[in-house]
């Protein structure tokens, strides 16, 4: 096969570019890929991509370009509150419009998301300090909760006690927090 | 310019410094996805907001400093020259994507350029953190301790559930890509990087070349992160690939001490031959040139050369990418042109080391 750009050298670089959502073959020869950046140094993982839309997409046929809410479609469009993408477009994109998309497509999430983090779909890492509130308490609560288990197991009651004093201040502070914050 | 004067201009201060394993190691890498749980994301945003958030950091954080990084400079894209915007992505300061947007975006790069914030990229914010060599925890660390920094002034998007929320499924949860760049001409002589790369896969880890396409590693430099960001916590993933990456510099000393034992003539040849072409060649392409920077690198790593440092192979591979080749020639250049270039200029940095 030859290189689509120079018609000179053979392809060696084989792509698959998503543009909106159209997708096309690139067949180049090295030099042509360089020049014309589909060399990826970046982010870009193509595979991932290819994954990821062939994923959205078994939901059903992808709809037309500009189909909006009032189209002549009788089901009631999946559509994000905040931002007003829908689902089908967010197919289209593999990308969400914004943070209250999530809430929005939640129930149809877990499989997307099981696909490409190895069966996960819960959040185990960091919780920022303030946008957190109060998840580090709930954090901070169920690691001793973890403890007192193993501690009246292991029939250490005194320790027990302690740590079930800090669960129940704990506790307090919880209220406290979810109080004030009405 | 003299190419001293380019160079240390070019090269940002921490890739001149050595650490823990790097001999093998070039830099490990930590980037964190953040966005603005008010806004909606870049991608379908408006120019106002996404002028919102751009004033929003020109307000919070130009000129500002954090600890090591100081005099954060707001570098944003509409300012920019074609040739500035690709020297930018050829430090690995701004990504592709953020130089092909024409405004609204900016780079908001500390002194010593070993963090720069993307600001509306994919997400509204990517935190991008250089350590020179193999230090991935301490790059986790500092890398967290900026986040919380930003964190004082911005409302991150953030969910119980899902954790930290970006544009892209790929990225949410943690946010985090960690990773690291390794030089192994030894495993890739032997052809060993192949086959270890599907089992590197399985953990939830990828393997690449960072330049050049595909299998085919220019310069013999791979990049390994990881692909996983939801369900495991930073410092477990930063662990699992901090162990991977230990096996993979354990397997290339192996490959390295066997070649040495078997076939030490063969591979000085080999090394000597690269190093004349380097100081040689008049016309060189980068394939060319990434091919005998490696040889040479490994010659110097075997203590067969010794009188140049080993940031030679970093340096250079930045230095004669396109961008910095038409920067240094202060004008655009054709590929050809290019390449007389791209020999000439290493001709002269090697000069440099017979000089001193
Ligand atoms: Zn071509
Ligand atoms: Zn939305």
């Amino acid at each position: 096969m030859e290189c689509q750009k120079c018609h000179q050298r053979p392809a060696t670089v084989h792509l698959t570019q998503v543009i909106n959502g159209q997708k096309s073959e690139v067949h180049v020869c090295e030099k042509c890929a360089k020049e014309n950046g589909y060399m990826n140094y970046g982010e870009e993982n193509f595979t991932l991509n290819d994954l990821l839309s062939g994923l959205f997409h078994s939901e059903g046929p992808s709809p037309l370009k500009g189909q909006s809410a009032h189209s002549y479609n009788q089901k009631p469009k999946l559509k994000c509150p905040n931002c007003g993408l829908s689902y089908e477009e967010f197919a289209r994109i593999g990308k969400f419009g914004c943070a209250d998309c999530y809430k929005t497509f939640d129930e149809r999430l877990n499989p997307i998301l099981r696909r490409v983090h190895s069966g996960n779909t819960r959040h185990d890492g960091k919780i920022p300090k303030r946008e957190g509130g109060n998840l580090h308490l709930k954090k901070e609560m169920e690691e001793y909760k973890t403890n007192l288990r193993q501690l009246i197991e292991q029939e250490e009651f005194e320790e027990a006690a302690k740590v079930r004093d800090k669960i129940r201040s704990l506790e307090s502070q919880l209220h406290h927090r979810e109080d004030g914050d009405e | 310019m003299s190419l001293q004067q380019f160079m240390n201009e070019a090269i940002s201060p921490w890739m001149k410094q050595e650490g823990p394993d790097s001999d093998i190691v070039l830099s490990s890498r930590i980037r964190l996805a953040r966005n603005f749980s008010q806004h909606p994301f870049p991608i379908i945003a408006s120019e106002e907001t996404l002028n919102k958030v751009l004033e929003f950091f020109q307000e919070e954080f130009q000129k500002k400093s954090f600890r090591d990084y100081k005099d954060f400079e707001l570098v944003q894209m509409k300012d920019l020259q074609p040739i500035e915007k690709r020297v930018l992505v050829e430090k690995h300061l701004i990504s592709p994507h953020l130089a092909e947007k024409a405004d609204k975006s900016a780079s908001l790069i500390s002194q010593n350029e070993q963090v720069s914030i993307m600001i509306n990229e994919e997400d509204h914010i990517r935190i991008q953190l250089y350590f020179p060599s193999f230090q991935l925890d301490q790059a986790l660390e500092q890398a967290s301790q900026l986040d919380d920094w930003l964190e004082e002034k911005v409302d991150y998007a953030f969910d119980e559930k899902r954790g930290y929320l970006t544009a892209c499924p790929t990225n949410v949860g943690t946010g985090m890509r960690a990773s690291v760049m390794m030089h192994l001409p030894a495993l890739s002589m032997t052809n060993q990087i192949n086959r270890m790369t599907p089992a590197i896969n399985q953990l939830g880890l990828v393997v690449r070349g960072i330049y050049g396409e595909g299998s085919e590693a220019l310069g013999n430099i791979y990049q390994i992160s990881n692909q996983i960001t939801l369900g495991k916590s930073e410092e477990d993933i930063v662990e699992d690939l901090h162990s991977v990456v230990k096996q993979l510099i354990e397997q290339e000393r192996k490959a390295r001490e066997a070649l040495m034992t078997r076939s030490s003539i063969q591979l000085e040849d080999r090394i000597f031959r690269s190093y004349g072409v380097l100081t040689n060649s008049r016309i060189i392409e980068s394939k060319e040139a990434a091919k005998c920077l490696s040889d040479l690198r490994l010659g110097i790593d075997l203590g067969f050369i010794d009188h140049i440092p080993r940031t030679i192979l970093n340096e250079l591979m930045v230095l004669t990418q396109p961008g910095f080749l038409q920067q240094y020639a202060n004008s655009t250049l054709s590929p050809d042109e290019r390449d007389v270039r791209r020999a000439s200029l290493i001709r002269e940095r090697l000069q440099l080391e017979n000089e001193e």
